[in-house]
């Protein structure tokens, strides 16, 4: 077994620059209303303007070759603009999935006039992703999907249903799996395909599930006989499988992964004010300390991913420690909060910020891969399975 | 910094796996196997590998001098080698030349100090401090009237009570009585207690590093061997959780520490940012220390709580180095009343400095 290496990656000082601008791009916002950093509870449907003006600064598509509309900058570029966003508490989901995985998929499965036409509108802000994976009595499960794609005359038809499809219900695109043939004996994963849904399609109804949090953002996604044609297929046929593993690596190690929580960190450092006492100060301490060795490890796979490398296992340990992390942190923030003044100018904040926090907790283990299959997929690269 | 790519680091791993094999020393109860490693270390340049040429030194630079010190936590060596760097790099600071021979660090512990008396003599008491038996010289930073000065002392001139850490090496409390120290020169501008501290907590936080990859290469080699209901035990799913913990837990240890490392290898001196990393590389090494031995014990179940498995070689000093240089909780004190004291919007700039 070779050792697990995180190399101690430095941002470029290009990135720095960036940061600024980010920094200074979120501060506007902020001024302008679009979006309130202190309160993460938030619906976006008034997002999509947001979105078009990220997508005017050339932070969405950032890695993609410039014909496609876009910035060929680096991943490390990347990294700053979503840990700034992130951090801001800026409304990103609409253009979010479809920056980090639904454009890689494009680019790399889809054919070219598919390319021409929806990659520079996802760079402009104007497109709206959903993944299609999970379903009823699935979830990280994805062998046991069962929605069928059956060829027909120019296309496929669609039959079943996918669940807990986060933004289905804002999506303008799907990205889902859908079962072409029967997995064999030989191979469990075989029999699953690719293909890019136009949420319009008829024969597709959007169901939305609420969530403990009070927030609607996933939703139950029912296809009848919803076509699908030729050219939307992405990649090849019963092969999706090993298509989906590699981009992965992008789902799992990036700063969302650390930083959902983070917000309420931020805020206890305000209650505590400039003399804590020595309770508080080691609370932040180790806070402050764990906050920053995920984001070296995380820093580090970004680098891996900018030299071209497949870091499965790394990426796979960053958002196993980073959720659990993050889902400790409001639980540790509230520990940590007993004893902060009870005239603290911003307990009301706090408060507030620990409640959606502690109700968000419970989903971060579970989104984009259980803890359980995570450990399992590490357990297979330290060569245990 | 599994597979050494330079040459320095590569010889340092060579002398390891052919004189310190954890299986060789653990059954060699006399410690027979100290003079011959020593001497091949001493040899190779590796002990003096801080000092610079001008004072007979290897005159390495610091990302490889820690690269060796990784690489000693990799074979959880009992011998003064971490010690022996360290000192040599402080006493570069002052402008001393180093002596040969093993050489130990005090204080080694933050509450510690050790006062320059006008006449030139030492006094004070260092606890913990690690082979002070078995060093013939001790770097001592001491403070007096004129600020912080750094000091050569013959071991044999001082009071020492021994001690032990939890994994049985030397941990002697020091007592300097009014002490003529061999040499002794004022430190650097903004050179302190602080600064000895962060460098000595970074080297720990790399051993300890070092121990947690080897606790799980042997934790999963062992797992892959031992059959229990008639499978090995890394085939069943909760094993194998277990291990993906110690992956995750040995993963944090190293990012916080090489990343450490490097900053201080890079930075001009010891800033804000350089607090930063080697503090929290300090705290999150030893949180990973306690949850990776936990595991790898567990994994190991009865036979790793023998003294004839390696295991406890390496388990009971990565926790017992979370001791040295200040304790996790110490720092998590000190970086916590410093990011309070900067205040709440300056601490993702912090965060986010590098």
């Amino acid at each position: 077994m070779s050792a697990l290496r995180f190399d101690p990656i430095r941002l470029p000082r290009e990135c720095e620059e960036l940061r600024k601008e980010v920094r200074a791009f979120l501060a506007d916002e902020i001024a302008a209303g679009t979006f309130n950093p202190y309160q993460p509870k938030r619906e976006d449907a008034d997002a999509r303007e947001f979105a078009a003006r990220v997508g005017a600064r050339g932070w969405i598509g950032m890695t993609w070759p410039k014909q496609y509309g876009g910035h060929e900058r680096s991943f490390l570029e990347r990294y700053v603009v979503t840990e700034e966003m992130r951090v801001a508490n800026a409304p990103v989901r609409r253009f979010f999935v479809a920056d980090r995985q639904s454009g890689p998929i494009l680019l790399r499965y889809a054919p070219e006039h598919i390319k021409m036409d929806i990659l520079p509108r996802i760079c402009r802000g104007e497109l709206c992703f959903a993944i299609g994976m999970s379903e009823p009595n699935s979830g990280s499960d994805l062998f046991a999907a069962k929605t069928r794609a059956t060829k027909t005359e120019g296309g496929w038809l669609i039959n079943g249903s996918k669940i807990w499809t986060t933004s289905a219900h804002m999506a303008d695109y799907m990205i889902a799996i859908f079962r072409t043939s029967p997995s064999t004996k030989e191979n469990r994963r075989h029999g699953l395909t690719q293909f890019l849904v136009n949420m319009k399609t008829p024969g597709i109804k959007v169901n939305p599930i609420g969530q403990i949090t009070g927030q609607k953002e996933f939703n139950e996604v029912v296809f009848t006989d919803a076509f699908v044609p030729d050219d939307h297929q992405l990649g090849e046929i019963d092969g999706a499988w090993k298509q989906a593993t590699s981009e992965l690596a992008y789902e799992r190690s990036g700063p969302e992964r650390f930083l959902e929580t983070y917000y309420v960190l931020t805020e206890l450092v305000r209650a505590v004010g400039p003399n804590p006492d020595t309770r508080s100060a080691e609370g932040i301490g180790r806070l402050v300390a764990q906050l920053h060795t995920m984001r070296r490890m995380s820093v580090s796979v970004a680098g891996m991913l900018q030299a071209g490398k497949e870091p499965v296992v790394e990426a796979s340990i960053v958002k196993d420690v980073g959720t659990i992390w993050e889902q400790q942190l409001p639980h540790r923030v509230r520990d940590l909060a007993a004893f902060v003044e009870e005239n603290a100018g911003n307990r009301e904040t706090l408060e507030n910020q620990l409640t959606f926090a502690m109700q968000t907790a419970p989903k971060l283990t579970i989104q984009g891969g259980t803890t359980e299959v995570l450990r399992g997929i590490i357990a297979r690269g330290l060569g245990l399975r | 910094m599994a597979e050494a790519e330079n040459i320095v680091v590569a010889t340092a791993e060579r002398i390891f796996a052919d004189l310190a094999d954890p299986q060789t020393i653990n059954h060699d109860k006399d410690g027979r196997w100290t003079a011959p490693l020593w001497r091949a270390l001493s040899e190779a340049g590796l002990t003096l590998a801080w000092v610079g040429e001008e004072f007979g030194g290897a005159g390495t630079d610091l990302a490889d001098g820690f690269e060796i010190i990784n690489a000693a936590g990799r074979f959880a060596i009992a011998v003064p080698l971490a010690e022996t760097l360290l000192a040599g790099w402080l006493l570069q600071q002052g402008g001393i030349a180093s002596p040969d021979g093993a050489m130990t660090i005090a204080p080694a512990h933050p509450r510690d100090r050790i006062t320059l008396d006008t006449d030139g003599t030492l006094s004070g008491r260092a606890r913990g401090v690690p082979f002070a038996r078995t060093a013939q010289h001790v770097a001592v930073l001491a403070e007096g009237g004129d600020g912080v000065s750094i000091a050569l002392v013959e071991t044999a001139r001082l009071r020492i009570d021994a001690g032990l850490n939890l994994a049985n090496d030397p941990s002697d409390t020091v007592t300097f009585d009014k002490i003529m120290p061999l040499a002794c020169r004022p430190a650097p501008a903004g050179f302190d207690a602080t600064t000895l501290m962060l460098m000595g907590g970074v080297a720990r936080g790399l051993q300890i590093a070092g121990a947690l990859d080897r606790l799980l290469a042997i934790s999963v080699n062992y797992a892959g061997e031992r059959v229990a209901f008639e499978k090995p035990i890394g085939k069943f799913q909760a094993v194998q959780h277990n291990l993906a913990r110690l992956a995750g837990e040995s993963a944090a240890a190293s990012a916080a520490a090489t990343s450490a490392a490097d900053a201080i290898a890079r930075a001009a001196a010891f800033d804000e940012a350089v607090f930063l990393e080697a503090a929290a590389a300090k705290i999150r090494c030893a949180e990973a220390a306690e949850k990776g031995a936990a595991i790898a014990h567990q994994v190991h179940g009865a036979i790793g709580f023998t003294t004839e498995h390696i295991l406890h070689r390496f388990s009971l000093r990565a926790l017992a180095w979370r001791d040295d240089f200040g304790s996790e909780s110490h720092w998590a004190v000190e970086l916590g009343k410093r990011v309070a004291a900067r205040g709440a919007d300056e601490l993702w700039p912090l965060v986010a400095s590098r």
